[in-house]
């Protein structure tokens, strides 16, 4: 049985369609990515798949139910975290929160106080469990929200944005309890998000969407060949320069401040990062330099360029 | 379902936690708290100063007199900060929507209304409450009530109904408002306008809205009708005082209008973006 299964399925509002005859299935304990532009119809797939939006037409079942009209046996088995909003209770302290969905999912007192004491653990909340759920920093309350969505020892676990706005560490310790979580309890993961780094960690497969459809279905490393390394060497020169356009095997992405800093993206297959600055140094004189790695953005561009829909 | 074998009490259990953590939350500001509900005393104070200021110059108006016109007063008062104080913040659901609140609901099992219902208790209101018991009590004892068993189980059947007409005119607010951009302004002519329009002597009103406030939405049987009844005045032809043993019939109705409301406000749901 899959957990998540759809098969044509499709959303329309009112003149745009934001998700386009869309087909994958997901298996129990996969990790997938979920990415794409903003408004290429992530947020729309979630909704369908949790039951807060209606198809327009399709088939989709989650945890094998139909998420419209079984809704909250679908609620009982999939825990869902939405970055930029909260499932908590800002007014309250934060172990009050997790004692209120304690009763919503119906835990009995021995199952809800185990499983809440090791999530505060294993997330480190102990600190925070008396702070009211308005006063926790960002990262805290990131935390916080994952904690609750586990609460229920949910067979699926949907994170929309699970790490924006996070610093580095934040990341990291979140991203360290996700593995952690998935090796112990075998909990499915799907999440979209903008940053590498948590489809790096976190994903062993990738899906891509573009303009409501499928446009990547395979490995991080599949996406990887399918993208390249297209690094970003951006070059910060001594005097107003003109257009570095004639490097060989680069593309100028730009140029400011009257060339006094350009862009210049490369194929790490293709040439290295130190040859380019020999080319541009043996004709300028280059006072600073940063390297860009690609970010989601770009490999969702070069997956769409790919599929022939730039 | 399984459901059906979980006793009542566990299945109603979700709910008083999340009622008792709505009373908590407002106790942990204190002064705040008090000082809401002296405001809705004074609410409450207001209200009473214009039926106080109209009888202090007229004897009479639409067949009631100061007395009557204080369980008509404390009727509709009383039902309609019971509903507010329950579901009061159902016709401000564009907020919850613009906060991803709903969304969440959408994802804990339970029914969406329910959680809706049971996301808020605005204890303030026990100012504005406090008023209406008073005046209800007076009311009652000053007045000339014929006293029978009867007559305390139409006090108490009109208290309990008139509760769920106001409660269901919030709920259609709610449903309307999943629509609505704004529609508050809309929707508070029913629900602010249906309580303005309870607690007067309907005989006032000229006969398409008191047909509106008796058939529409029927807020005539939150407080003037029973009052009818239970003062044993004559009453009219839009108001026999056997009409007030149909106010549960009403709230009937307004349920089934709210119901409606709701599963269409539901259904366009399109969830918060983003």
């Amino acid at each position: 049985m899959s957990i998540i299964e759809t098969r044509d399925l499709v959303r329309d509002f009112k003149k745009t369609r934001a998700v386009d005859r869309m087909t994958f299935s997901v298996e129990p304990g996969e990790s997938v990515g979920y990415i794409g532009a903003n408004g290429a119809g992530k947020s729309t797939t979630i909704k369908m798949l949790t039951g807060i939006l209606k198809p327009t037409s399709g088939h989709v079942r989650t945890c094998d139910l139909d998420p419209m009209r079984e809704r909250i046996g679908v609620a009982r088995r999939v825990g869902v975290v939405f970055g930029q909003r909260s499932q908590l209770w800002w007014d309250l302290p934060l172990r009050d929160s997790f004692a209120i969905l304690a009763a919503i999912h119906s835990l009995g007192e021995k199952e809800a106080r185990s499983r809440t004491d090791v999530l505060v653990e294993q997330l480190e909340m102990g600190p925070q469990l008396a702070t009211p759920v308005r006063s926790l920093s960002l990262g805290q309350r990131m935390r916080a929200e994952i904690a609750a969505a586990l609460l229920h020892s949910p067979d699926l676990l949907i994170l929309d944005e699970p790490t924006i706005g996070l610093d580095v560490l934040s990341k990291q310790r979140l991203r360290e309890f996700l593995v952690a979580e998935r090796r112990e309890r075998g909990t499915t993961l799907l999440l979209t998000t903008h940053d590498m780094g948590d489809i790096e960690r976190l994903c062993d497969r990738v899906l891509v969407v573009d303009h409501g459809r499928l446009a990547f279905d395979g490995s991080l490393t599949g996406l990887a060949a399918t993208v390249g390394a297209q690094r970003v060497l951006v070059i910060d020169l001594a005097q107003p320069t003109p257009d570095l356009d004639d490097i060989p095997r680069t593309r100028l992405l730009g140029s400011e401040s009257d060339g006094l800093r350009q862009r210049l993206a490369f194929d790490s297959e293709a040439t290295t990062a130190a040859a380019v600055l020999a080319q541009v140094s043996a004709r300028h004189e280059v006072r600073d330099l940063t390297i860009e790695e690609p970010d989601i953005e770009d490999v969702v561009r070069r997956i769409y360029a790919a599929s022939g829909r730039a | 379902m399984a459901d059906a074998r979980v006793p009542l009490s566990q299945r109603l259990r979700p709910y008083r936690v999340l009622l008792a953590s709505r009373a908590r939350a407002q106790m942990q500001y204190r002064a705040s708290f008090v000082t809401d509900i002296l405001g809705t005393v004074g609410v409450g104070l207001a209200e009473f100063a214009e039926v106080w200021v109209i009888f202090h110059n007229v004897e009479l108006l639409g067949g009631l007199d100061f007395k009557a016109a204080l369980l008509v007063f404390a009727l509709s008062n009383l039902a309609f900060s019971l509903a507010d104080m329950f579901v009061g913040h159902l016709d401000q659901l564009p907020v919850y929507i613009r906060a991803g609140q709903v969304d969440a609901f959408y994802v804990r099992p339970l029914p969406l209304l329910a959680q809706l219902m049971t996301s808020e208790l605005s204890m303030r209101r026990i100012g504005r409450l406090s008023v209406a018991v008073v005046a209800l009590v007076v009311a009652l004892t000053t007045g000339a009530v014929a006293w029978s068993p009867a007559t305390v189980v139409l006090i108490v059947l009109t208290v309990v109904s008139g509760t769920a007409i106001f409660a269901a005119l919030f709920t259609a607010a709610g449903g309307l408002q999943f629509f609505l951009v704004d529609g508050s302004e809309f929707t508070n002519s029913f629900t602010y306008g249906g309580q303005y329009a309870a607690q007067q002597s309907q005989q006032v009103f000229p006969g398409p809205l008191r047909i509106f406030w008796t058939f529409v939405v029927p807020t005539a049987f939150v407080a003037y009708v029973p009052a009818v009844a239970i003062l044993d005045l004559p009453g009219d032809s839009l108001a026999p005082p056997w009409l007030a043993w149909c106010t549960p019939l009403a709230a009937l109705l307004a349920w089934g209008i709210a119901g409606l409301c709701w599963r269409l406000g539901t259904r366009h749901y399109q969830g918060a973006g983003g």
